[in-house]
């Protein structure tokens, strides 16, 4: 079969490149950020961003309000898995007001941080199926999601954006309901997760529009501040929980998993395997927290009656709580003044604070070490040369939150 | 390798280019002249013993109080092999707060600089795109600042006495 | 093979007996064959039962609007089955999360593309007042930009809230006028906000 081909003039038709706006009002329901993507046929040739859509000045709010009235704004940076912001400011103040927490808290905390963050993967990695057209997957974990929301609700009370725990420990101990409903988690989840398991990984089309795409080495991650997952996948095994312990995560024994190539797969599986760890971590802190008896299994907080604000029901008939609840909210106790950068891992990687006071009621300055801003950076690099759909794929793989970008 | 011995290195290659050593929470903070920061972490990630090559973090901080130190920019880097921490800053005044680029050893220095150029008004000079990254781009000041007011102050509907303002 | 089914695997039968609840018909005319009623009537309550809904969530309250989509709570029975991104192509806009300045006018783009008749949701106390943001980079309300029909408060609202936010915006549908969008009330509305 002979082909026609169309033989045009010299010079009449100039190599130029389409722009295209992937603009704020996107899709995928995940934030707002843009890109301008300038492409040629399908292929990407550069990638600009633009973020600060949704920027709340949360640092300058914080330079307002006195230290527990910051767990709100913290709340709302990684809004997928708030506990793990808010345990991580108290773990700020705590390392800056040099309180020890006792080892119940500290379990308990671990439980909390670790349901965080297997909330936070689920998004991820059920989005990613989402934006690849397989929408099933995602109404089936979103229902384990719903449980653990209503574990959330029974320690604070409130589903997603959490303003959990004190600083020192929680607000009330966990209740029977909250084991109950905690052991029907671990019963039924890791069947869940197989099937979501299944539906993915082996998937041919999954496989084909995800492995290789949006890939980077190890070097330009490292130099690039990647942290977490995305960081994982690329080979690098820095895990913050590991690297510097915090809330006597050295007592438990799991695994880092890591990839190889950095492409999207990679990241999906060990997004994938790290909710595996995760299930592991809760299981043995759950008997730790168990194995507490009698009066041990009453703490629920540190003994620093100076910031722990206390129990309502005492407010009302004790006189001590009452003035220690007077003192601290009209700031009336002692902040030492210091300088302190404490790191927690986030469902994206290391979220830090480098908290500033001066012996004031709220702090001289307040930095949030975001992971996310930090790593949209790249990806411009990781998404040249790949094809429109690849940057969609990358782009809800490297789980942006746009409250935790623009903060 | 610890604190001690990071700190004897730094004397030993700097001399009084690094001083004010402190170490707050077991950090080791120190301060260099704002014109050799690019040299100190230049030293610092090459050094094959002390190996600082992740940046975690940059930003900057507002001393209103300080004549001729107002600004100071702090760069915090990580050892990830040896896990250890340090911290230093480089001070600038307010009529020029003009500093060297880090985005030459460290990408990840690259939009850390624009938001601390957005908040605090510190020009980062060979910086490939300095522009506001954050705030909207015909904002004319720098919202950061000690003196200017966290609310919006454009707005008609709110009563001050009912806001405790 | 069918799949084990795993909740519910101690199933009560249901007792429907006083649950059901018909939608009661328009008030009007019936007879043998025809049923007459107003043009508004019919019109608004196909209208209601398949709004086509544009999710338009910058922050946490979307993550709210996503457990509404799923099945625990679900929005498709409401008639909200097809969530569309096109303005063109859509009747309600809901505005979940905060709107910066930054992105006020892409907001307010976004309002001007679609076509008549459209209402307005919004979700959340950032989208209502501005929340807890009461900063210099926050739009404190999104009625300062497009006028907004239903307001959901909450920080955010539990879906069964926002669920109720679109039952009332089912009302208002089900009861608009015909010859509301041509009236002058509706036209110095927008006049006030600036749209033609």
């Amino acid at each position: 079969m002979t082909e026609q081909h169309i033989k045009l003039p010299e010079g009449s038709i100039e190599k130029a490149t389409t722009t295209l706006n992937l603009g704020p009002t996107h899709p995928a329901t995940h934030g707002v950020f843009q890109n301008i993507l300038e492409l040629d046929g399908e292929r990407i040739v550069s990638a600009e961003q633009t973020v600060g859509y949704i920027h709340r000045a949360f640092e300058k709010i914080a330079e307002r309000r006195p230290l527990y009235q910051i767990t709100p704004l913290t709340d709302r940076l990684n809004y997928c898995s708030s506990p793990i912001n808010n345990m991580g400011w108290h773990l700020v103040c705590e390392k800056l007001l040099r309180i020890k927490t006792p080892k119940r808290v500290d379990y308990m905390r671990v439980i909390i941080m670790e349901l965080a963050r297997i909330s936070d993967h689920l998004i991820c990695t059920s989005v990613v199926g989402v934006d690849s057209g397989a929408f099933t997957g995602f109404l089936y974990v979103m229902q384990y999601r719903e449980l653990i929301y209503e574990i959330y609700e029974e320690i604070c009370g409130s589903r997603l954006t959490t303003n959990m725990g004190r600083i020192g420990g929680f607000e009330r101990n966990f209740n029977s309901i909250v084991f109950e409903k905690l052991e029907k988690f671990l019963r039924e989840y890791p069947a869940v997760l197989r099937e979501f398991e299944n539906l993915f990984t082996r998937n041919r089309i999954f496989m084909d529009r995800t492995i290789g795409t949006g890939g980077i080495s190890a070097d330009r991650a490292l130099n690039y501040g990647f942290t977490g997952p995305n960081l994982r996948a690329t080979g690098v095994d820095y895990d913050v929980r590991v690297h510097s312990p915090y809330s006597s995560y050295e007592d438990f024994d799991f695994e880092i998993p890591v990839g190889k190539t950095g492409d999207n797969y990679d990241r999906f599986l060990v997004r994938n395997q790290e909710m595996w760890q995760s299930l592991k971590i809760i299981e043995q802190a759950y008997k730790k927290v168990q194995a507490f008896k009698g009066a041990d299994a009453e703490i629920y907080h540190a003994d620093v009656p100076e910031y722990f604000l206390p129990k309502k029901s005492d407010v009302y008939t004790k006189m001590e709580a009452l003035i220690w609840h007077f003192k601290i909210v009209m700031g009336e106790t002692e902040i030492p003044p210091g300088e302190v950068y404490h790191s927690v891992e986030g469902g994206n990687g290391e979220l830090g604070f480098y908290l500033i006071t001066d012996g004031g009621r709220a702090p001289y300055r307040l930095h949030f070490r975001r992971p996310c801003f930090i790593y949209y950076q790249a990806y411009s690099e990781l998404t040249k040369g790949g094809m429109l759909s690849d940057a969609v794929i990358t782009m809800s793989s490297l789980n942006l939150i746009a409250g935790e970008m623009d903060a | 390798m610890n604190n001690e011995y990071i700190k004897q290195r730094l004397i030993e290659h700097f001399g009084d280019g690094a001083s004010h050593f402190e170490e707050p929470y077991e950090m080791l903070t120190f301060e260099t002249p704002k014109d050799s920061n690019l040299k100190v972490l230049q030293f610092l990630f090459d050094d094959p013993e002390l190996r600082f090559q992740f940046l975690t973090d940059l930003t900057a901080v507002h001393y209103p109080n300080q004549k001729g130190r107002e600004l100071a920019v702090v760069y915090h880097l990580h050892n990830l092999v040896d896990n250890i921490r340090i911290r230093f800053k480089v001070f600038t005044d307010i009529e020029k707060p003009e500093i060297f680029t880090a985005t030459k050893i460290y990408s990840s220095a690259n939009w850390m600089e624009r938001e601390t150029y957005d908040f605090y008004g510190i020009i980062f000079v060979g910086h490939p795109n300095l522009k506001r990254i954050l705030n909207v781009d015909e904002m004319n000041y720098f919202p950061m600042r000690k003196e200017y007011p966290l609310e919006d102050q454009t707005r008609i509907d709110k009563d001050d006495a009912m806001f405790g303002r | 093979m069918s799949r084990p089914v795993r909740f519910n695997v101690n199933t009560v039968p249901a007792n429907t007996k006083d649950h059901i609840s018909i939608a009661d018909m328009p008030p009007g005319q019936t007879g043998e064959g025809f049923f007459a009623t107003k043009l508004s009537d019919a019109v608004g309550l196909a209208r209601k039962n398949s709004m086509w809904p544009l999710p338009f969530a910058t922050s946490c309250c979307g993550i709210e609007f996503m457990a509404t989509m799923a099945s625990h709570y679900d929005l498709a029975r409401f008639g909200a089955e097809r969530l569309g991104f096109s303005p063109r192509q859509c009747d309600l806009l809901m505005v979940m999360g905060t709107i910066a300045k930054k992105m006020g006018p892409i907001l307010k783009q976004v309002y001007l593309q679609m076509a008549e008749p459209r209402w307005v949701m919004a979700v959340g106390a950032c989208a209502s007042s501005g929340g807890i943001f009461d900063s210099y980079s926050v739009l404190q309300g999104i009625d300062q930009i497009i006028p907004v029909d239903v307001y959901v408060p909450g920080c955010p609202p539990r879906p069964e809230g926002i669920l109720d936010g679109f039952m009332r915006i089912q009302d208002l549908v089900g009861e608009e006028s015909i010859r509301r969008r041509n009236g002058e009330q509706y036209k110095e509305l927008m006049q006030s906000y600036g749209i033609k």
